[in-house]
């Protein structure tokens, strides 16, 4: 009994080494994990015959931070936002790409060309585009429904409280376009001392009829128990609730927060050449297009958008649900990674003072 | 056959009169020494019974936590990365105006950050006392990554005019040595002007002591609520027959044993303005439709879910003490002539205090580090310091500033509990 214990153990442990041909890729979990196990993992394993180990974390930049500074990376390939991506460059715990590498658009433009602008850095490969929209219950207001950003902010007009995420980060550019910047000025008026106050004074406004969030799917939650009228969430999520269950919600695509998100390879990764070639794969036109499929993120490369087709139901048409679409890019705001590196910090501490303050 | 192990061995050599002042084994040596080394012998075989536990609770423990803890006084992320700069301030007291060789040393450290990739380390420590400068470091690292041309200090003021500043050059100063205070200052909302002197920061920055202020108040009125509470559950579970103590006891432990995020997440769907007991208000016309309570999402909501979540760490030491009082004392008291109140007061409550004490020490120091109740109930009235330590941790970054916050709440719950040891007594305390 003992000998074949011994020999299984012998014999299993000569199986995983075998099979070394395999990559860890930490990822954000839920319903973008799925997305990116069907459009990217299950063909890269057909392919390749490389193993995908999928890592679930709420934010993978903590992880990758802590295997850095620990010295044992075990990750391959982290799914960053892009702010996390280019400061985690700076700080070299990355490796860095050569975008020509990268695999050209079905058009055969250039990899840079083909993606979307600030979506490829000198470590970092665009995979998404995603951003943070405002839903609303549309039971609720019967006479006509909110469109704007001001609206959100007008609670008078439109009764009922508003969910809003507990950061500074997605929240001051939407008090500043409701107060009338335009989306083009919003990191310039944000940079000055008088508009950051301008920021806070609108929040003051509709603080105390604000419920606050901070995972993604509490928004969607407030929202369906009729706790807000109407709120701030990731347009995922949003999509997910509206299509998905068919729940009676619209979204306001006005002062849209695009964020882009990143793969990237710590320098110490256990599998770079299995990485890359992952992240290469993972980030041609057709697979960015085929997540579409599963979840309302817009693909970071352009010649993508003509290929993304039906939501997996067969039957919803995603281009008009994509962040990206026309509509919905003509007041968005892009996210400034520079700018957030920057002042987190700052605005963060002058955030949290001021929730407290009654 | 008398070894040094053999305790007749000592007496049988007692007996045969060798007296030159010290006893002796049989084989001669001083009782003594032989003693000694046997005892030794037997704490040694002890300390390699207890060495795998030690090591574990080293490495799992101590060594990460002190690890975690250095951080809050030891950052390098500048010293590190920019010798000869940091060489310069070390020969060059404070209230030195950049000379040229500084400049040249900050060029010449730029551009080898720049090249090594280090200079987003660099620019991230320096932004933490000079909100802003981070971007200065790696739009400067991107332009000088050939090299900077003489005269240096021309040509850095040519990228960007901000090298000028003398809160920059201050706080490169405050870097340049790996050991800091900054990042406890920072906690206790203070910072250094330019001249180097503390100050606290503008008040619309200020968070953090009004944050610890509002943790301990909060930890001790939860504590107070669990006794409140907890106290006539202990007492009808230990003096009630087992038979019904035991129904009672399950109702106790079956929301103990439940996680605690179905815990929370039930008070959110019970405390909500459309939640049941709003709705059952409103359907009773205590209140109407439009003035629903407002119970969750504030300060409010995280005392009622917290105070419910630590109720069992009161109620269990409360009634483990209480099974063992014996009900005689109390009759005795009575019989004696006291009022039910005084025999209460004086006979009963007296014996419980071991319990009471364990109870609130455990109650207290669970709810000064409670993290993600808060986080999902406390909305903004709610947050406790333990939420600004998450923030740090996942959000900037900034684990010096987490450590910081992180080693001021551990040193107060440890001035607590010393003066709890002088006040009560830590012997008094009974666990269960």
């Amino acid at each position: 009994m003992k000998r074949l214990l011994v020999l299984s153990t012998a014999l299993t442990c000569f199986a995983v080494a075998a099979s070394a041909q395999e990559v860890n890729v930490v990822s954000w979990g839920g319903a973008y994990e799925k997305s990116q196990v069907e459009a990217y993992n299950k063909p890269f394993t057909e392919e390749t015959g490389i193993t995908v180990n999928m890592i679930a974390a709420d934010d993978p930049a903590t992880p990758l931070k802590a295997q850095v500074e620990a010295g044992n990376v075990t990750g391959d390939v982290f799914d960053l936002a892009m702010a996390d991506a280019i400061r985690l460059c700076d700080e070299g715990a990355l490796m860095e790409f050569d975008p020509a590498t990268l695999n050209p658009g079905a058009d055969g433009s250039p990899a840079e060309e083909d993606f979307v602008d600030g979506s490829v850095t000198d470590c970092a490969v665009g995979n998404i585009v995603w951003g943070t929209a405002i839903g609303f219950d549309t039971t609720k207001f019967p006479d006509g429904a909110p469109a704007t950003a001001a609206d959100f902010f007008d609670v008078q007009k439109f009764p009922g409280k508003r969910g809003l995420p507990k950061s500074p980060k997605r929240t001051l550019y939407l008090a500043l376009i409701a107060d009338g910047v335009p989306a083009a000025d919003v990191y310039d008026v944000l940079s000055t001392p008088e508009g950051v106050d301008r920021a806070f004074a609108k929040l003051d406004t509709i603080k105390n009829d604000v419920v606050w969030w901070e995972a993604g799917a509490q928004p969607m939650q407030l929202l369906a128990d009729g706790e807000v009228s109407m709120t701030t969430a990731y347009n995922g999520r949003l999509f997910d609730a509206m299509v998905g269950e068919g729940k009676p919600f619209g979204v306001i695509w006005d002062a849209q927060y695009l964020e882009i998100n990143a793969f990237v390879i710590p320098k110490d990764a256990p599998h770079p050449e299995e990485a890359l070639k992952y992240v290469n794969f993972a980030t041609d036109t057709q697979r960015l297009a085929d997540q579409a499929k599963y979840i309302a993120y817009g693909p970071a490369r352009v010649s993508s958008a003509g290929l993304v087709g039906l939501y997996q139901d067969g039957k919803t048409e995603m281009a008009p649900h994509m962040p990206t679409s026309e509509d919905a890019m003509k007041t968005a705001v892009i996210d400034d990674p520079e700018f957030w590196a920057d002042r987190d910090a700052e605005l963060s501490e002058r955030f949290n003072s001021w929730l407290a303050g009654n | 056959m008398a070894n040094a192990l053999d305790p007749h061995a000592a007496i049988a050599t007692v007996a045969t009169g060798e007296t030159d002042g010290t006893l002796r084994t049989a084989d001669g040596k001083p009782l003594a020494r032989a003693l000694a080394r046997s005892q030794t012998r037997a704490r040694r075989r002890a300390f390699l019974l207890v060495l795998p536990l030690l090591a574990f609770i080293m490495l799992t423990f101590v060594v990460p936590i002190g690890q975690m803890l250095q951080r809050s006084f030891y950052n390098d992320g500048f010293s590190a990365h920019m010798p000869q700069l940091s060489q310069w301030f070390a020969d060059h007291p404070r209230g030195t105006d950049p000379d040229d060789a500084a400049w040249a040393a900050l060029a010449a450290d730029l551009s080898a950050a720049a090249e090594a990739r280090t200079i987003g380390i660099v620019g991230t420590r320096i932004n933490y006392d000079v909100p802003g400068t981070r971007s200065l470091f790696t739009s400067t690292g991107r332009k000088a990554r050939g090299g900077i041309e003489p005269p240096y200090r021309e040509a850095l003021l040519e990228m960007n005019d901000d090298w000028a500043s003398p809160r920059l050059w201050s706080a490169m100063r405050e870097a340049s040595t790996p050991l800091t205070t900054n990042f406890y200052l920072a906690s206790l909302d203070r910072t250094r002007n330019d001249a180097g002197e503390i100050v606290q920061v503008q008040e619309r920055q200020r968070v953090y002591v009004m944050l610890f202020m509002r943790t301990f108040w909060l930890s001790l009125l939860i504590t107070a609520l669990t006794f409140i509470l907890g106290f006539p559950i202990a007492h009808l579970l230990a003096t009630l027959p087992m038979r019904r103590s035991n129904l009672l006891m399950i109702l106790v432990l079956l929301p103990f044993w439940t996680s605690l995020l179905v815990r929370t997440t039930s008070w959110m769907v019970l405390l909500q303005q459309q939640g049941v007991i709003n709705d059952i208000l409103v359907w009773l016309g205590l209140i109407g439709n439009g003035q629903r309570l407002q119970m969750i999402y504030n300060q409010t909501g995280t005392i009622i879910a917290m105070t419910h979540i630590l109720l069992p760490f009161m109620i269990l030491p409360l009634y483990s003490v209480m099974r063992t009082i014996n009900p005689s004392y109390v009759r005795a008291a009575r019989s004696l002539g006291a009022t039910s109140w005084t025999a209460f007061r004086r006979v009963y409550f007296p014996q419980t205090l071991p319990g009471l004490g364990a109870g609130a020490l455990l109650v207290f120091i669970l709810a000064v580090g409670y993290y993600i109740t808060p986080a999902l109930v406390g909305g903004s009235s709610g947050q406790l310091i333990s939420n600004m330590i998450a923030m740090h941790m996942t959000d900037t970054l900034n684990w010096s500033m987490a450590a910081a916050l992180a080693s001021l709440l551990l040193a107060a719950v440890l001035i607590l509990y010393w003066l709890y040891d002088r006040l009560v007594g830590i012997d008094n305390l009974k666990l269960g």
